[in-house]
């Protein structure tokens, strides 16, 4: 593999995080963490959503007029954004009732968009379809090590089975109700952006 | 940069609204019979389960779920207003709430702390039976918590007042504080309670603290900690839809064919 495509596929887990240093799609960070369970098929939505429109929108770069290029990744974010949606309540309904309005969501999400815009419009497809998987891994990472957290600080529980045996059912643990929380969210990000920064000092700003 | 003719950028427009229009509309239509399958599988697993005929989580075959449903559940429709059962109906294919939305199906409610605002003409309620006796009888509630609406059920025992069970299965409740509705524990209070009292008043309720066993302490059900408008809510709608407002005339005329027969 040629050095810019391994970049293009591994930059964003780390180096260039979406969440943690470009603080794109920082909403349905929120939203979907709660459970480990919604957080693991959030990141797969949104990592089908984004290698498939990133590979799309590459493919037709040159053809797309510039003066309509918005509108025209729009509708193509869209049209798969809604066929996901659609996947998923044919074949993970109890999930995807979970999920509700954050996979119709996955279309205003900013890293849909940015890598479309930032990256697809100027690369061939295969480097843009490494882009986007690494940016969906990067989104990932972090939507699971906080659903981790908060399910298994606010509830007690993993992948919805108990691990922690709580007070309420007779055990020890006192679940922490602010993790379950939105601001528990906006914590465990915090904390991951000040570890990632202090591991790689470069990304720190003056 | 290239530039682009008008014809060009319309032509390039409208292929892409084309393209993309037939791969959602193909996936739509392609689709469709597995989620109103899903739907309709969830609502009757949600119908046995306020039953206490499966356990919440429970895995199940679809084909298990139909069985069990088709086995021991009976449902008919119902005129609101009336209580009077209406064959014309078929409870399968009915959608209470799209006809709730739908102005000729509906009704505006009464003023109400339910949140309810409208009210469909109809209504699909379940029995339990065995052996051709109907032991339980299960009726849709749903109205306002905190954040969300909640939909769900009550089972009541024949004698339209004790009641047997509880469930929701949708609600945008905050997690681990109101979203507990749907926790088991709290849900396994409810069974041994009376939602009316000796002189026929609606009496159940969600109290802020614990209430006692059901035997000493009928009427009341222990507030969810954390969540006090969500347990206000609770208490709200299984109020209104136990009044006359909601399944009042139906639950008349179930104890009236009781007294009869």
């Amino acid at each position: 593999m040629k050095l810019k495509q391994k970049q293009a596929l591994l930059d964003p887990l780390f180096n260039d995080n979406p969440i943690a240093t470009q603080v794109l799609g920082i909403c349905s960070a929120l939203a979907v963490t709660t459970k480990l369970e919604t957080s693991v098929v959030m990141s797969l939505a949104v990592i089908a959503v984004l290698t498939l429109s990133n590979l799309s929108i590459s493919l037709i770069r040159n053809l797309i007029p510039p003066s309509i290029r918005i509108i025209v990744q729009l509708t193509i974010i869209a049209s798969l954004v809604i066929v996901t949606d659609q996947l998923l309540q044919a074949f993970l309904f109890d999930i995807s009732k979970q999920l509700s309005v954050f996979v119709g969501l996955i279309i205003t999400n900013c890293i849909i968009m940015g890598r479309a815009e930032a990256f697809a419009m100027q690369n061939p497809p295969f480097e843009s379809f490494l882009d986007g998987l690494g940016n969906g891994f990067g989104y990932s990472l972090i939507l699971i090590v906080v659903g981790f957290f908060r399910e298994l600080i606010g509830t007690g529980k993993l992948f919805g089975h108990q691990v922690l045996s709580v007070v309420t059912e007779g055990g020890w643990y006192q679940p922490n109700g602010l993790f379950v929380l939105s601001p528990g969210a906006f914590f465990l990000i915090g904390v991951f952006i000040w570890w990632l920064r202090s591991w790689k000092p470069e990304l720190q700003e003056d | 940069m290239q530039q682009h003719s008008n014809a060009y950028i319309i032509g390039f427009a409208a292929a892409v609204c084309l393209v993309c229009s037939i791969v959602v509309s193909s996936a739509a239509v392609a689709l469709r019979p597995r989620q109103v399958a899903n739907k309709e599988l969830d609502r009757q697993k949600q119908v046995l389960t306020v039953a206490g005929l499966i356990e919440t989580g429970q895995p199940l075959a679809a084909g298990e779920v139909q069985q069990l449903f088709d086995e021991s559940i009976v449902a008919r429709a119902i005129e609101l207003a009336t209580g009077a059962y209406d064959e014309s109906v078929d409870p399968s294919t009915y959608d209470q709430r799209k006809a709730t939305k739908d102005p000729a199906m509906s009704r505006p409610a009464d003023p109400n702390n339910a949140g309810i605002r409208r009210l469909p003409n109809k209504a699909v309620v379940y029995q339990k039976v065995v052996d051709g006796e109907v032991e339980m009888l299960i009726l849709p509630i749903e109205g306002a918590g905190l954040w969300s609406t909640l939909y769900g059920f009550i089972a009541l025992a024949p004698d339209t007042s004790t009641i047997e069970g509880i469930t929701f299965y949708e609600h945008g409740e905050t997690p681990g504080l109101g979203g507990e509705v749907d926790n088991a524990s709290w849900k396994a209070l409810w069974p041994g309670r009376e939602a009316f009292d000796a002189s026929g008043q609606i009496a159940i309720e969600v109290i802020k603290g614990h209430a006692g066993p059901p035997a000493e302490d009928p009427y009341r059900v222990d507030g969810l900690s954390g969540a006090t408008i969500t347990g206000r809510g609770v208490s709200h709608l299984v109020r209104f839809w136990l009044s006359e407002d909601g399944f009042g005339p139906y639950l008349d005329q179930v104890r009236a064919s009781e007294g009869g027969a």
